[in-house]
């Protein structure tokens, strides 16, 4: 950002589907993916008579939201209705919260972007509401038909709104990583952008240095309608150059024209504004007179607060403390979810060895589960088998490419790191027997050991490689070692 | 009792149920005997938008049947019901009396439907009412008037106008309707038949179809405080799929109905017995409170001083909760929907002829074809009464009014409620008039709506303060229509209004005198 004429300001308003079994306000199934309305009921449709009733496991999970953002939950809130015409809404009103929303404040600390510290990000409040359902527009052939599939309708949906704290489109996009990984921990939910689990408006505008060290803001845009986090980022990134050239052009300032709302094209890769008609509604907000407020008790409170476990921002700080990592090895351990970490911190115990713990999920472990599609769960190799194996990497037993080859086997059949061994064919030598051997050909080998002690340290790979010939069990790591030793006490 | 009865519905249903039961009638006799009655008198009152002649034959001779195996039946086994047109019933066309839903049939049933299916009771036919139970004199039906059996020229009430009418004619002992404003109690009254609005939340809506989600409470009609109180015993109950309704045991109120309540304190208001409220009003009120004297009762004067903005308070937020939820009726899902074809080819139409004219503004606010489908569904499928009180609640609650309208009728409604909280400190329950007048003739007050409102008056505090209120017949006008009183008590009081309205029907016959009508069957040519 240092070389941008402005400073960004951005706010998020992000839609996450919470993952409770069924909708809100009914019974129906929440599963992604199934023929068009056949997850639906009376009630989710908008029948004449149905009234909604609240699913209360979805309340708790927006508490749980709220205490994680370390917002205040509200004792007592009520629903709202929002009203405004769409096909995909089948009552005429969605049911939200609009003054008494579930938890007011909090914030998220992410990764700041010079990678030092961390960066608080203000949220201005959560809550609950019901999704609508899918319009799904027709184009092919000109045909004008829409259709409109109505499973989603009524699913839970938690607005997480954020202070404009946000100072660059790279910024807006690791707090949405961050909040993603939250929410995934906090098992709330799987903020998959593809299925529209997770979705995502952003407000910006630019503040623009004057002469007298005083500066302008230019109107907010909203911008709708990105659907990855780097399409955000490069929405953003594009809106925010082209609200400033469009100062440079008009000097239109914040409030010298109406709110504008744009939408992110991304085969073009740019902000279209959307039509006027589409923004300026008045959703006539009223209390909504078919539930009852909902209160929680301190109890309840406490009850749920238990259930939101070691969070990634703190898990990555224990495992910087206790296994001595550093904080983008921590970040890819955390980024895997919490079983993955749990394996993690197993190995490291296990193996004496926290970085390279590290570096074996990291390199071996991920590497695996990305080839087979794996999860960390569907992983045969135990923490506690793993373990074993590096800590024969760590005694001298295995070098780096057998233990590789015993990893791959352990893999593959589902066995220990000894049975492995065994099945590869990989003969332990006996200290005394390597001790022997490294002598003899110390003995036998008076050049190298001369070139050797003119300093020529490699010219040992001519004994190490004369070792592997006459036992190819050896661990050449070792030979090196007693080799050298011998030849550094002829001297 | 003998199948041979000339008016069996003459009788209340707690004596047909014995008659049921030692078997000198069948709830066949019963429903032939209903449908004898419909098929005589309806098509002069106009009661009933659907009659399930066969269907109800059907299903008495099935209990009748069950009844011989010597099976347990239910509460109401056997015993013709009819139930208002904005209640669901799954497979049968459910109206509202509008052209909206002339074609809607529910895939399911109104939890009240369903209880009293369980009480094996067999519901006869679906009556009239104004267009989604918007107005006071079944006159906006969209489909058909219903005449007051007491005069066919005059209107029933409403907007349960065809449940109070059949009810009347003596078609059926017992009848379902909803009261928002007063929709049971007013066409009771006019009707000079019996009629409660339950405390808000004791009977469920599930499958009511809203009109002021706030307000609406489904009740019972019958010619007795006796019957309302054995179907309210089988409409009452806690219903998971309403989060409004009231999770309490419901009393054996059939049986409690009998039970003389102690030291009674009847409060009135003298204000209302003043301006405006009919001479005819005033004696009746006057001497039903002699009648309660007599029967033991302390008579004290109470103040709701906030009662003369309930008409304004009610018909913000009636109107406010109607412009939401009848959104739902778009033309998209179901329902009522406009000619496409003739649509989008007069959309055509005003593009080529303003692109003609070159009226670019014009061609820009021109609307879409989604749009414009959404207007002229709604604009077809609802009447003048029901567009009116969109267009009212839609204003209400719009940016910029909505404090000075909708926050503030709530305001006002918690003052109504405080008023009935400090006057049940005084008194046990409130006696009142049902409306200032008797029924009005037909096409009366039609063209004026704030007349038609102000009718409402003495009604609508109750769905405000959301307790509950019995109707029932008290005297007859000089001209000898019917006259109602209401006893309005705190929350759930529904037992000693019950009880204390009984003891008024067992000293006085006011329920038991028919209309001129099926006394005299001259009258109907």
């Amino acid at each position: 950002m240092g070389e941008r004429p402005y400073k960004i300001v951005i706010g998020l308003e992000v839609h996450v589907q919470l993952l409770t079994e069924s909708k809100l306000f009914c019974g129906c199934s929440t599963k992604f993916g199934a023929p068009p309305n056949t997850q639906t009921c009376p009630v989710c449709i908008g029948m004449p008579g149905v009234l909604p009733v609240m699913n209360r496991k979805a309340f708790e999970l927006a508490v749980k939201t709220g205490l994680a953002l370390n917002g205040e939950i509200a004792r007592f809130s009520k629903w709202d209705r929002k009203n405004y015409y769409y096909p995909d809404l089948p009552k005429g009103y969605q049911i939200s919260q609009y003054d008494l929303p579930i938890c007011r404040g909090g914030y998220l600390d992410i990764p700041a972007e010079d990678g030092e510290g961390t960066r608080r990000i203000g949220i201005i409040r959560v809550h609950l509401e019901e999704d609508a359902g899918k319009s799904m527009h027709d184009e092919k052939a000109g045909r004008a038909d829409s259709r409109i599939d109505l499973n989603r309708a009524g699913t839970p949906l938690l607005e997480i709104v954020t202070k404009p704290d946000l100072r660059s489109p790279t910024e807006a996009k690791t707090f949405l990583t961050e909040l993603k990984l939250l929410l995934n921990y906090l098992e709330v939910s799987d903020c998959n952008m593809q299925e529209g689990s997770l979705r995502v408006d952003a407000n910006i505008n630019l503040h623009i240095p004057t002469d007298d060290g005083q500066y302008v803001a230019t109107p907010i845009v909203e911008v709708k309608n990105m659907n990855s986090f780097r399409a955000v980022e490069r929405a953003l990134t594009y809106e925010a150059q082209r609200q400033y050239e469009a100062f440079l052009e008009t000097g239109h300032k914040l409030g010298d024209v109406p709110k504008q709302t744009r939408g992110w094209d991304e085969d073009a890769q740019i902000t279209r504004p959307q039509r006027s008609k589409e923004e300026s509604s008045d959703y006539r907000y009223f209390p909504e007179p078919d539930l009852v407020p909902v209160t929680i008790t301190e109890e309840e409170l406490e009850r749920i607060r238990a259930t939101l476990g070691e969070l990634p921002a703190e898990i990555r700080r224990r495992l910087q403390t206790t296994y001595q990592i550093t904080a983008y090895d921590s970040d890819v351990i955390v980024n895997q979810g919490r079983a993955f970490v749990d394996y993690y911190c197993r190995l490291a115990q296990g193996c004496g060895d926290g970085k390279m713990a590290a570096n074996w999920v990291q390199q071996d472990v991920l590497r695996t589960l990305n080839e087979r599609q794996w999860t960390i769960a569907q992983f045969p190799v135990s923490a506690d088998n793993l373990a074993e194996l590096l800590r024969k990497v760590r005694g001298g037993e295995l070098d780096t490419a057998k233990a590789r080859m015993v990893f791959a086997e352990m893999v593959e059949q589902c066995c220990s790191a000894g049975e492995a061994i065994q099945r590869l064919g990989i003969v332990q030598v006996d200290e005394g027997e390597l001790r022997r051997l490294c002598e003899e050909l110390v003995a036998a080998n008076p050049r190298v050991v001369a070139e050797v002690k003119a300093g020529k340290d490699k010219a040992i790979g001519s004994l190490v490689g004369q070792a592997k010939k006459r036992n190819p069990n050896i661990n050449p790591a070792r030979v090196k070692e007693i080799c050298l030793e011998l030849i550094q006490r002829q001297s | 009792m003998t199948s041979l009865d000339r008016f069996p519905f003459d009788r209340c249903a707690s004596e047909l149920l014995v008659a049921l039961r030692v078997g000198h009638v069948t709830s066949e006799d019963l429903v032939q005997a209903a449908l004898a009655q419909i098929e005589k008198y309806d098509p002069h009152v106009g009661a009933f938008l659907a009659v399930r002649g066969e269907k109800a034959l059907d299903q008495a001779r099935e209990i009748d049947r069950r009844r011989a195996r010597g099976e347990k039946l239910g509460l109401l086994a056997g015993i013709p019901v009819a139930v208002k047109d904005n209640l669901c019933m799954e497979g049968e066309p459910t109206t509202c009396a509008s052209r909206m839903l002339a074609n809607f049939v529910p895939p399911y049933d109104a939890t009240v439907v369903a209880r009293l299916k369980a009480a094996d009771a067999v519901i006869i036919g679906k009556t009239n009412l104004d267009e989604f139970a918007m107005g006071g004199s079944t006159e906006t039906s969209a489909f058909q008037k219903t005449r007051n059996p007491w005069d066919l020229e005059r209107i029933p009430g409403g907007s349960s106008g065809g449940a109070a009418a059949c009810v009347a004619a003596r078609m059926v002992p017992l009848s379902v309707g909803s009261d928002t404003g007063g929709s049971i109690r007013q066409p009771a009254a006019l009707c000079g038949v019996t009629g409660l609005k339950p405390t808000y939340g004791r009977v469920s809506r599930y499958g009511l179809v809203a009109f002021a989600s706030s307000l609406d409470q489904i009740g019972p009609l019958a010619q007795s405080v006796e019957d309302c109180a054995l179907l309210l015993e089988v409409l009452a109950g806690h219903d998971p799929r309403d989060a409004t309704s009231i999770n309490r045991p419901v009393p054996p109120y059939r049986e409690l109905v009998f039970q003389r309540p102690d030291a009674i304190k009847i409060g009135y208001v003298p204000e209302m017995l003043s301006d405006g409220v009919s001479p005819d009003v005033v004696r009746t009120m006057e001497e039903t409170l002699n009648v309660f004297r007599s029967l033991g009762a302390e008579i004290r004067e109470v103040a709701l001083p906030h009662a003369r903005y309930a008409v304004a308070t009610y018909y913000i937020i009636a109107c406010s909760e109607a412009s939401s939820n009848l959104a739902r009726y778009d033309g998209v899902h179901y329902g009522y929907r406009t000619d496409e074809k003739a649509m989008l080819a007069e959309l055509a139409e005003e593009r080529r002829r303003l692109q003609q004219e070159g009226n670019l503004a014009a061609l820009d606010d021109l609307d879409t074809a989604l749009v414009r489908l959404y207007r002229k569904t709604r604009a077809e499928g609802f009447g003048a009464e029901v567009k009116r009180r969109i267009m009212l609640g839609t204003y209400a609650l719009s940016a910029g009014y909505y404090d000075a309208y909708y926050l503030k009728a709530l305001k006002v409604r918690r003052l109504i409620r405080q008023d009935y909280d400090q006057a049940f400190e005084r008194v046990d329950m409130i006696l009142g008039p049902v409306t200032p007048a008797p029924a009005f003739r037909i096409g009366e007050k039609i063209n004026d709506p704030l007349a038609m409102y102000l009718f409402d008056l003495f009604t609508v505090s109750a769905n405000l303060a959301g307790i509950p209120a019995l109707a029932f017949p008290a005297g007859l006008s000089t001209e000898g229509l019917p006259i109602g009183v209401q006893l309005q008590g705190p929350p759930l009081s529904e037992e000693r209004l019950l009880q204390m309205g009984y003891l008024f029907q067992q000293v006085t016959d006011w329920h038991r005198r028919r209309p001129p009508l099926i006394e005299n069957d001259r009258l109907l040519s």
